[in-house]
């Protein structure tokens, strides 16, 4: 690893401070995904600006909210009581990410700004828009059988490898982003960006911008019917091929509202809202669920290795539509 | 300079324009005097003479029950610091990139990856390590239990499975097989030792006690 230098702050207004004064800076809280990227050679900021001390692991409900720090671990999160009461999706989802160690490492802010586990841009000598704009996609026309089928470009087909972020997307969340003017609130789904030109860009963070926490919205909470189904290549410790997180609200057997996204498909968190929308106010029935999956794969694109994605996808839909709404 | 402690708090920060010139000067004093370090470093195989060159930060740490202070460069992983500062190498370099668990230590009480961890970011913590786990002679209950159930084959993997196997036990998640298997697959074991590993696991879990 090309050695770094390396300070610790204990504030928000330190941390940002830090973080404007030195462009080759950057944040670290876990470390999980920039300790492995930095020993590779793929990211090498010259400086890390160690945020643990920061008082953002607080998991706290009000304001038609349940607000979540942006240091909170993984494993906290998904062991506490409130999320698992309220939002049992979203704890099922970071159970299905990483391992236990990871998990006991890995916070809410570092989840969302963890980079794609693409093997091209991982392998310094090939070429890849993402870690060296304008060198080209080596995922093309290479092995891209864990790639995008969704609003990928010829720049990039690499995919978001969050579970955490597919349920926050469902779950409609948002992000409190803090600078040195004050804070701003962006739209989950705003806020990871699709490839287009630019693939080396992830997200919609500024450069002297730093996420403080997640708020989701707790007047419906879907606790009843909710589900995050994983499909990995091994029963656990493995990114998905496709994940499927669903949840619904239901009067009987009408659906009232549908939150639908998917994992391992994009370079976002996908959400379904085009299938959400013919789910509002329908009867769950299988032939209503097979109907959401061929509207949520109208746009769907695979590149030679991830063809099977097209079927996997749409019946990964439908199965989990049908466990979580109690008709299978 | 060199051993001058990282920055603890915004205060430090504020002396870092005086740091940033020291360092600068200090840089090319190193630049003056690299090559010829390196040239002898290298002839001598002794690598680790040239990254002396390096700014180190001071690190206090508790290892096992016993304190130390060190002094570290940034890039020094929590493995390494064990194993070539420490000497205790115990704790084993599979991967060296967070996929296969050998390096499983416990941080506070809690399971992590050593070799995903950075040592000078473990300021004050308590760290313990498979050579922690055994009271004077007396094998630790789990220890006990995979030499019983022959939870190895080669062994290379044996210390982090079972500082993972603690902690499985520890945070309530080793009530059946499957849970088990779920709560363990973040350590890899080529020899394939998985069945007599959860059995171990399911004894010392079913025999209660303390671990």
């Amino acid at each position: 690893m090309i050695n770094f230098d390396y300070v610790r702050v204990s504030t928000q207004k330190a941390a940002i401070d830090a973080l404007n004064k030195d462009v080759t800076s950057q944040f670290i809280a876990g470390g999980t995904n920039l300790v492995d990227l930095m020993k590779r050679g793929v990211m090498s900021p010259q400086k890390l600006i160690d945020i643990n001390n920061l008082p953002l692991k607080s998991i706290e409900q009000g304001n038609g909210f349940v607000s979540i720090g942006a240091l909170t671990l993984n494993s906290e999160l998904s062991e506490n009581d409130l999320i698992i009461k309220k939002f049992p999706l979203l704890s099922q989802a970071l159970n299905a990410g990483a391992s236990p160690q990871l998990r006991n490492m890995a916070t809410v802010g570092g989840n969302m700004m963890q980079r794609t586990r693409c093997p091209y841009f991982y392998d310094t000598v090939m070429p890849c828009n993402k870690r060296q704009p304008g060198s080209g996609c080596s995922a093309l026309k290479g092995y891209n059988r864990m790639h995008a089928i969704f609003g990928a470009s010829d720049k990039c087909i690499a995919v978001h490898p969050s579970d955490m972020c597919i349920a926050l997307v469902a779950l409609d969340a948002s992000v409190v982003i803090a600078n040195n003017k004050g804070q701003r609130i962006l739209p989950f789904a705003d806020f990871h960006k699709l490839p287009g030109n630019n693939p080396e860009k992830d997200n919609n963070l500024q450069r002297g911008e730093m996420i403080i926490g997640i708020q989701i919205p707790d007047k419906i909470t879907f606790a009843k019917n909710s589900l995050y189904v994983k499909i990995r290549d091994r029963a656990s410790y493995a990114f998905a091929l496709v994940s499927v997180a669903a949840a619904l609200d239901m009067k009987g057997k009408t659906i009232q509202h549908a939150r639908l996204a998917m994992g391992g498909v994009a370079h976002k968190p996908w959400r379904l809202t085009t299938a959400e929308d013919f789910l509002k106010g329908k009867i769950a029935s299988v032939e209503n669920f097979n109907r959401a999956a061929s509207i949520a794969m109208k746009d769907a694109k695979s590149y030679g290795h991830n063809n099977f994605k097209l079927k996997l996808a749409p019946n990964t839909l439908v199965d989990t539509l049908k466990r979580v709404s109690g008709i299978s | 300079m060199a051993k001058e402690s990282s920055c603890n708090n915004e205060k430090d920060l504020l002396h870092q324009a005086r740091r940033n010139f020291l360092k600068q000067s200090s840089l090319l004093t190193a630049l003056a005097l690299a090559p010829p370090a390196l040239i002898k470093a290298a002839d001598e195989n002794l690598d680790e003479k040239a990254s002396e060159l390096f700014e180190k930060q001071s690190l206090n740490i508790e290892v096992n029950g016993i304190k130390h202070t060190l002094s570290v460069e940034p890039r020094v992983t929590l493995l390494d610091l064990l194993r070539e500062q420490l000497k205790l190498t115990g704790t084993k370099k599979g991967c060296d990139y967070g996929q296969c668990g050998a390096c499983t230590v416990h941080v506070n009480g809690k399971r992590v990856l050593s070799c995903m961890s950075l040592a000078v970011m473990q300021q004050g913590k308590k760290v313990n390590t498979i050579e922690g786990l055994a009271k004077g002679e007396d094998l630790h209950p789990m220890q006990a239990a995979f030499i019983k159930h022959d939870g190895f084959q080669c062994g290379y993997c044996t210390p982090g499975q079972i500082m993972s196997a603690v902690a499985c036990i520890k945070e309530g998640h080793a009530d059946n097989e499957e849970e088990i298997r779920q709560y363990m697959s973040g350590n890899i074991c080529r020899c394939g030792a998985y069945p007599n590993i959860v059995d171990a696991i399911m004894e010392v879990k079913q025999k209660g006690g303390e671990i």
